[in-house]
């Protein structure tokens, strides 16, 4: 989307830009030995790497998804730990590599594997595991299912050491973290990308990570409620902050003119799927044509585009 | 409501519980594999469904359609016609396999005598590669078989609840549309209605593992199912676990103007869910 304002600097020592495929594929050949994750420090002390837009798979050590942490006066909050414990290891290094004060909190934005299979990365660093009070109940219920699923894409080795590791301090409604004098204001969401989804707002850089609530290049995906989604971009929309770490996307992308795509994208969906429900369309017909105009807008369209028009159909046809 | 009737019908009940039991895990976990299966799976169902009796390809009798690649395993839909001709007579049970599931069994319909049913759709869970089938049983007492390929993993194991507090919240609430008549101008008499019956239920599997407890989740689908329109049975379905979260049902059938549409259903915890809708002569 845009590039960094201020400074784009590279903490692990290549330089690097969001935006190129080919500078990330460059960064992971020399990555084979790495320790750190790039990233980016886009505001005083707040830094994310930016995550490679394809599906997860061994040779991107599920690295899909922008990872963060935030460094205040006395302590350091991480968002999100990635899609493997090699991914959680190498952001924990880049965290080292810029500050030696402790990891307080690591907030899981929502239960997908690409945002918390790094969890345990984290057992040992004492920090406090932050989520969405219902974040540990969609874990029960769903992370077996991740770990036995995610073995054949992620491969054996690195599933070996993934563990779900639910949160233990539940956000509901809004909640402030202290780093010593830098708060971040936390905020639980009604279902929308997930019915689990937390956004995290630096006060003082007014930078926002909206976890999976934002998505820009890589395709959305349904895990949760298209209406719910949708009403609520209203509501992030107002969210006063200058710069975003979307779930997906270039990092940083600016506010809230990151939500644009993302809402064309659903409103379009929206709009095809419920003339097919008015119409009498069957869902397996229906599916198939729906915001197909879209297409050249996004990567990963056909690996998701079908799944969401089959959740929104199931969902909006009991309006 | 007597929704298992029959011996036989019991006998389909313990299999679909006795195969959950014995086999779910091991199935659940080793059945992502990525080659066509033989039908050795079938060869050794069939036995258990329907005994010695001999099941004949279905000669346009029963027609199934699915997807070749399911986009949602939870949510596969699939669709059945029905053409019956004299010989044979009409169709009187429809059952419906996944044979690679942990309970293949999906469901059992039992037709009404009068109620010419010509089509219906359902929504399934499936869990691995695998073929499902469709036997309908005629009322000259034959069998005949359909089938399709359905590539498709973790239907049965991954949680399809998108929204927990609105799947417990709106729990057996139901929704029935009527569609105009799939036929312009034909016989006001013979005429065919579509509808579609929907009803909120998490259909839960059993086969998700509390990460944290250990423990299975338990299952809780809808067993039972009636559809009938006045004194007249539509359809009956005996459902298992396959049948995706918020079942829904669309089907052709011959209306009688005037009369209510009343459904009930019961599910594995003992709850009673029913419904009636007028319908008017305007709406068909
Ligand atoms: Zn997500």
């Amino acid at each position: 989307m845009i590039h960094p304002t201020r400074r784009s600097v590279l903490k692990t020592g290549a330089f690097f830009t969001c935006c190129c495929l080919g500078q990330f594929s460059l960064a992971r050949a020399q990555s084979a030995g790495r320790v750190a994750l790039p990233v980016t420090e886009f505001e005083d002390g707040v830094f994310a790497f930016s995550g490679i837009p394809e599906m997860m798979s061994a040779n991107n050590r599920g690295e899909i998804c922008n990872v963060g942490f935030i460094v205040g006066e006395e302590a350091v909050a991480v968002v999100d730990s990635g899609g493997s414990v090699a991914e959680g290891r190498a952001l924990i290094a880049s965290i080292r590599a810029v500050s030696d004060k402790p990891i307080r909190y690591l907030i899981n934005t929502h239960m997908h594997p690409d945002h918390i299979f790094g969890n345990a990365a984290f057992e040992d660093t004492g920090a406090t595991v932050v989520g969405h009070q219902s974040l540990p109940r969609a874990l029960a219920s769903r992370g077996d299912y991740y770990l036995r699923s995610f073995r054949e894409s992620l491969g054996a080795s690195l599933m070996a050491d993934v563990k779900i590791i639910p949160p233990t301090k539940l956000i509901a409604g809004e909640e402030t973290l202290d780093l010593g004098k830098r708060q971040l204001t936390l905020k639980a969401w009604k279902p929308a990308h997930t019915d689990n989804d937390l956004t995290v707002f630096d006060q003082q850089s007014q930078a926002l990570f909206t976890g999976d609530l934002c998505f820009i290049d890589h395709l959305p995906t349904m895990d949760g409620s298209l209406r719910g989604w949708m009403e609520q971009l209203e509501t992030l929309k107002t969210i006063n902050a200058k710069l975003a770490v979307p779930g997906h996307g270039p990092v940083p992308s600016k506010w809230p003119e990151a939500l644009e795509v993302e809402r064309r994208y659903f409103e379009t969906l929206a709009r095809d799927i419920r003339k097919s429900i008015a119409d009498g369309v069957p869902m397996a017909e229906a599916v198939k044509t729906a915001a197909q105009s879209e297409r050249p807008n996004w990567r990963l369209f056909d690996e998701y585009n079908e799944r969401n028009a089959t959740a929104a159909f199931a969902e909006l046809e009991w309006e | 409501m007597t929704i298992v009737s029959t011996i036989r019908h019991n006998r389909i009940i313990s299999v679909v519980l006795l195969t959950l039991l014995a086999t779910a895990v091991p199935l659940a976990a080793g059945a992502q594999g990525t080659t066509v299966p033989a039908s050795t799976t079938w060869t050794s169902l069939k036995g258990d469904v329907f005994g010695q009796k001999a099941v004949e390809p279905a000669n346009g009798i029963i027609t199934i359609e699915a997807p070749k690649r399911a986009e949602d395993a939870a949510l596969v839909p699939i669709d059945l016609h029905f053409k019956t001709d004299a010989t044979s007579g009409r169709i009187k049970t429809v059952t419906l396999i996944v044979d690679e599931n942990p309970s293949p069994v999906a469901a059992v319909f039992k037709f009404g005598k009068d109620a010419g049913v010509t089509h219906l759709a359902t929504r399934l869970r499936v869990n691995a590669y695998s073929y499902v089938r469709a036997i309908a049983e005629t009322e000259d007492g034959k069998l005949h078989m359909t089938e399709t390929f359905v590539k498709a993993s973790g239907g049965c194991s991954a949680p399809a609840l998108k929204n927990q507090d609105e799947a417990v919240a709106s729990l057996g609430k139901m929704k029935l549309r009527v569609f105009p008549s799939s036929a312009p101008g034909s016989e006001p008499m013979t005429r065919a209605t579509e509808m579609q019956l929907m009803i909120r239920h998490p259909n839960n599997s059993g086969l998700q593992m509390d990460q944290i407890t250990r423990y299975y989740i338990p299952a809780h689908f809808i067993q039972g199912l009636t559809v009938s329109q006045g004194d007249r049975l539509i359809m009956s379905m005996e459902g298992g676990i396959s049948i995706s979260e918020d079942p829904n049902f669309r089907f052709e059938f011959d209306a009688k103007p005037g009369e209510d549409v009343k459904v009930e259903a019961a599910d594995t915890e003992g709850k009673k869910f029913q419904n009636e809708w007028p319908l008017q002569s305007s709406s068909l």
